[in-house]
């Protein structure tokens, strides 16, 4: 990168990729909340619209990872903004998991509503809520570089761990009791199971903000982040 | 050339200097400062350059990159009103003390330019010519092996081998930077030194220039001076960052381009400066 001219060509199409990586984390969590909103209500037209609207979130990913991939052929990024792009890559990866996560939670739904309610959803969508929030937080803590609020993303997954258990152990009770609502129970422990990989990618998110921003690995064993490029 | 009287001086070692781990260091460099009259041109600068390495020097133009590469083969030296401070030792011996030949150390210490310069005579003689007048082959086959080893070294053999005594001056430029390089070669150094050896080169000649370098850290020591960023991430083991005659940082390459410890370092690897 030699030119100032080209420095700030290349920072305008990073911020560019940063917006639309943006739009991609709103409408992932916009699937999110519209299937499990589905599911509370009852509403087999919004579970089906969630699981028929997972295309401009595909279509995103495929650009996204074009703009990324552009941008390390032409400009060669170092150190920052290198770590900027791959963190962005998988970033990308993780949303588009997350909008997939949000159909299979409105599959579910579609099963589910076909029964009678196991009981009142009270956890569900307190889980839903959570995971929502790290999705937000993770990627205000991408555009803002924000560590700290990276972290606390990290520190809620534990919250969202303990409520899937917390539901699978409740609904086991339904299930003993009467076995007519082991498919329905069994469909929310499936929806439980996915808003926990949904808390998950939003972790994945905010340990890469922690990379992009400090070049601190955080992954796997979070306090002994090891600089990377160590040898 | 005033050499000022140095007590061995206390290893001060910045917090971001690289301390290369194992094998004890081929080039010491301690609080080196260089002065082209009253202008400082090096500040106190402190690095340990390891055996069967490439490190590769960069900064801004002005930063001191290239006057510390030839502070190591006392090529300044032919500078009138330059003065030197601090200490460079290779292989424990200070290059600077009054016993020491300069043309026996450059003799161990090879250094290629920017522009390629062959004499205007043919490849063969180009690459005898330090072998004659070092007196380095005892007959006349000898200093035929020793031509051809080093054209081989210098991955330039097959290219010329059937037109060794044409002129140097119908190679390509590529070529004759090569054929710099086995010339250099030729008297067998230890350390080789590089001037942006690639700065006037196409994209095809660089890679073979670059190709050259990893072939011989096997057995030389290279300090490489580059304004090529990506030059220096491929090639080099170590880099180190020079800014306005400091050594800002010198670390892993790997690590300098991925994670630098220093923000000029950052802001000079990312374009913002320089």
């Amino acid at each position: 990168m030699a030119s100032t001219e080209h420095v700030r060509h290349f920072q305008e199409e990073l911020e560019q990729l940063k917006v639309r990586l943006l739009e991609m984390g709103g409408l992932a969590e916009e699937q999110v909340r519209l299937a499990v909103q589905g599911l509370v209500d009852r509403d087999r037209d919004l579970i089906d619209r969630v699981i028929a609207g997972d295309e401009p979130l595909n279509r995103l990913h495929i650009e996204l990872d074009g703009r990324c991939f552009t941008l390390l052929a032409l400009y060669q990024p170092m150190a920052v903004d290198l770590r900027s792009i791959v963190a962005a890559v998988k970033i990308n990866t993780d949303l588009e998991r997350v909008g997939d996560l949000a159909i299979n939670i409105a599959e579910a739904s579609r099963q589910y509503v076909v029964h009678a309610p196991v009981k009142k959803l009270i956890d569900i969508p307190r889980m839903a809520a959570i995971a929502q929030r790290m999705l937000r937080d993770a990627l205000d803590a991408f555009v803002r570089r924000d560590t700290i609020l990276a972290q606390r993303v990290l520190d809620e997954d534990d919250v969202l761990d303990d409520l899937k258990t917390q539901i699978f152990r409740e609904l086991i009770t339904y299930m003993l009791q009467d076995p007519g609502t082991i498919e329905p129970a069994l469909d929310l422990i499936l929806i439980s199971r996915h808003l926990e990989r949904i808390g998950d990618h939003a972790t994945n998110i905010a340990e890469d903000v922690i990379f992009m921003v400090s070049a601190k690995d955080v992954r796997h064993h979070a306090g002994e982040g090891t600089e990377t490029g160590r040898r | 050339m005033v050499q000022t009287a140095v007590p061995v001086p206390t290893p001060t070692v910045t917090p971001t200097a690289f301390v290369p781990a194992g094998a004890p260091a081929k080039i010491d460099v301690r609080q080196l400062n260089f002065y082209y009259g009253p202008r400082r041109a090096l500040d106190n600068v402190t690095l340990q350059i390891r055996p069967h390495e490439v490190t590769a020097l960069i900064g801004p133009s002005g930063c001191g990159k290239s006057t510390f590469l030839r502070s190591i083969n006392r090529m300044n030296d032919i500078i009138p009103g330059t003065r030197v401070e601090g200490s460079i030792c290779i292989d424990g011996q200070d290059i600077y003390a009054p016993s020491v030949d300069p043309v026996d150390l450059r003799r161990r210490v090879g250094m290629v330019f920017q522009k390629s310069n062959p004499f205007p005579k043919s490849i063969f003689e180009n690459v005898a010519y330090g072998l004659r007048i070092n007196r380095l082959a005892r007959s006349r086959d000898a200093l035929g092996e020793r031509v051809e080893s080093s054209l081989r070294s210098a991955a330039l053999w097959d290219e010329v081998k059937d037109r060794l005594h044409t002129s140097a001056l119908a190679l390509s430029g590529g070529q004759q930077q090569r054929l710099c390089i086995a010339r250099a070669l030729a008297v067998e150094p230890d350390i080789l030194l590089m001037d942006e050896p690639a700065s006037a080169l196409d994209p095809i000649a660089t890679q073979r220039i670059e190709e050259l370098i990893y072939q011989l850290k096997a057995r030389y020591t290279i300090v490489i001076v580059t304004h090529n960023m990506q030059q220096a991430a491929r090639v080099s083991d170590v880099t180190a960052f020079f800014w306005l005659g400091k050594l800002i940082e010198s670390d892993r390459t790997n690590k300098i381009f991925t994670a630098p410890s220093q923000k000029l370092t950052e802001d000079y690897v990312t374009g913002r400066f320089g």
